[in-house]
């Protein structure tokens, strides 16, 4: 265990450079977010992810941010336990009848100002599960989303330029927040 | 092939002492049983208007698929007191009391502290022991069965895959295995191999990741971010060779949709992986601290495994060897040289042991498949007609049954896909009964079940 330690240590971090911010993640946000609530974000997000319905599949790929080869907390985001907690609620899935409950709840726990990305094609518009009977809809039609990212699953890098955007805008804007003053 | 029988002989077959349930499900008027019998399927259906003779009180592994029953077809199990809802949440749910002295509630869920899927567990505990661990469950039910009626095999086999991302190349094999078998189409022997090696390729990236995620759980950070490193590998490895992360939507009835990319990049891989695995399986081995969570936490015994017919390294870390690669087995593993690795212990530590030697053997049985894979096509047109079939698979967690009906025209009139966290999930209550409530991360991620597989 030793060896390997010191190997890593003189080998250099398997963690990679970050991708750029997505742009039409960017584009997405600025249209959505006033530049009130982006300057209090500041440049670090509390990540809360509710499976609200998914295959388990965007769950291995946001699991996999945390690894050696993305590691997410870098960027000032990471997640937490409670919604009371978060800034940002990850939600993956179409929204099932049976978690359409504990998702409102979620995002009810969640403090304001809070924003909302939705994972992967079923959080977008239902994937494939469009129109099956256990299933109320996609996420914006039980939470206001203030973000979306393709993908089925979405891969850890294109999480990752997604939810880098969120920081970008919230950095940019509460830069502006200071200048303005 | 199915035999239709009637109440008495269903009675009778129930009443018979040795054989294992592989599978209970249902349809509008009619009840199927799979049962395996010395080693043998015996598939059978029962015409009902209503209701029909439980299973489950002969096979406790049937109550939570009575339930399902109710809850999707209506049909009353006659002797299952429990009907309470499983995948219908609209009642208030009542759970089992527990009675006696300083005994308190612990509720967890639906959504869980970490980036996992959504179930409620219900812990009734005394100090820090877990008296009685309750499950509920269902709550990504999305009506998968009802919504593949009706859809061709190809459109049908999208949702296959996302029955449980973790296991979508076994789900979509066991459904393309189905829907062949019910048309009687042969598959091409490249793309035979191919799906093989896409399965082998998914059981290494998810045993590595739950060795990384078991440690994890037990404080050991240092093998989890090692094992991850090696899962992700594992996944750029399957996303070079087949253009997709998870194999997703690559394994389709009649085929495969994508041949193999450049086979350098699998051999390199598996060049690469097998001796840092080795060096943390060596640490694994090391570590009395680590040894001290793992060893006699969580246990199964063999014959509460054997009575629920519980497969993969649930089953096997606790003496029961069955594997469908063998048992039915299917090509091209009949041909292939590989052991199935068996524990007695039933513990934690058992369970990862179990991944760590099928890991091994899956790396050797990715060297066989690149060395035998044959030239050729890798897909069959399919016909267009009536038919029915089921076929067992292997995948990581254990066996996976899929059973379907084809109407005329060939699209999907039926489809049943039995995910093995169904016989694994009532274990985890047991194995957890005794137990401190801190192991019950370490416990449940050694079990590692699916909700979406199981929810349907």
């Amino acid at each position: 265990m030793w060896q390997r330690v010191v190997r890593n240590l003189i080998g250099g971090p398997a963690t990679e450079a970050g991708p750029k911010p997505d742009d039409e993640a960017l584009a997405e946000l600025a249209a959505r977010l006033d530049g009130a609530a982006r300057a209090r974000l500041g440049r670090s997000l509390a990540i809360r992810e509710v499976d609200a319905g998914s295959c388990n599949g965007c769950e291995l790929e946001v699991n996999a941010l945390s690894g050696p080869h993305y590691d997410l907390e870098r960027f000032g985001l990471r997640f937490v336990a409670s919604p009371r907690h978060a800034d940002v609620l990850l939600v993956t899935g179409p929204v099932t009848r049976n978690m359409r409950h504990a998702l409102l709840r979620a995002y009810a726990a969640t403090p304001s100002p809070k924003w909302v990305v939705a994972a992967g094609d079923c959080a977008a518009n239902c994937g494939v599960f469009a129109g099956a009977e256990g299933v109320v809809g996609r996420v914006a039609d039980v939470i206001p989303v203030d973000l979306h990212i393709a993908g089925c699953p979405p891969s850890p890098r294109q999480l990752l330029a997604g939810l880098l955007a969120l920081i970008e805008t919230s950095g940019r804007s509460s830069a502006a927040g200071v200048a303005s003053k | 092939m199915r035999r239709s029988i009637d109440t008495d002989a269903w009675r009778f077959l129930l009443a018979e002492p040795e054989w294992d349930l592989v599978g209970l499900w249902a349809e509008p008027g009619r009840v199927h049983l799979l049962r395996r019998v010395g080693g043998e399927l015996d598939h059978v259906s029962l015409d009902c208007a209503a209701s029909y003779p439980s299973v489950s009180a002969v096979r406790p592994s049937a109550v939570r698929l009575e339930r399902a029953i109710h809850d999707l077809w209506g049909l009353v199990p006659e002797g299952l007191e429990d009907r309470r809802g499983w995948l219908r949440h609209e009642k208030e749910y009542d759970f089992l009391p527990v009675e006696g002295e300083g005994i308190h509630q612990v509720p967890v869920g639906p959504i869980h502290a970490g980036v996992i899927e959504p179930g409620h567990f219900r812990f009734h505990v005394q100090g820090e022991t877990v008296v009685r661990l309750e499950q509920r469950l269902g709550y990504v039910h999305k009506g998968i069965e009802r919504h593949m009626e009706g859809k061709t095999p190809a459109e049908a086999a999208r949702l296959a895959a996302r029955i449980s991302g973790d296991s979508t190349v076994a789900h979509s094999l066991a459904f393309a295995r189905a829907v062949e078998a019910a048309l009687g189409q042969e598959v091409p022997p490249r793309a035979v191999f191919l799906r093989a090696l896409m399965a082998e390729l998914e059981r290494v990236a998810n045993h590595f990741g739950d060795v990384g995620a078991i440690c994890n759980d037990a404080a050991f950070a240092f093998i989890h971010a090692q094992c991850q490193m090696l899962r992700e590998e594992t996944l750029r490895t399957a996303d070079a060779l087949f253009g997709h992360r998870l194999m997703m939507d690559r394994v389709v009835p009649g085929g495969v949709t994508q041949d193999l990319g450049d086979p350098e990049k699998l051999r390199r891989f598996i060049a690469a992986a097998r001796p840092r695995f080795a060096e943390i399986v060596a640490v694994y081995d090391d570590k009395p601290s680590l040894g001290d969570r793992t060893n006699t936490t969580g246990i199964t015994r063999k014959a509460l495994v054997d009575r629920f017919a519980a497969g993969g390294y649930v089953g096997r870390a606790a003496g029961r060897a069955h594997d469908a690669r063998k048992s039915p087995g299917y090509p091209p593993y009949d041909g292939l040289s590989f052991e199935v690795p068996v524990f007695e212990a039933g513990d934690v530590n058992a369970r990862v042991w179990v991944r760590i030697r099928e890991i091994e053997e899956s790396l050797k049985l990715l060297e066989q498949i690149l060395d035998r894979l044959p030239a050729g096509p890798i897909a069959a047109a399919l016909p267009e007609r009536a038919g029915e079939a089921l076929a067992l698979v292997e995948g990581f967690r254990g066996e996976i049954l899929c059973w379907v009906r084809l109407d005329e025209a060939g699209r999907i009139a039926r489809c049943h896909p039995r995910d093995p966290s169904w016989f694994q999930w009532p274990l985890l209550e047991a194995a957890i009964e005794g137990n401190i409530i801190a192991d019950f991360p370490l416990c449940n991620k050694s079990f590692n079940c699916s909700y979406a597989g199981h929810d349907l």
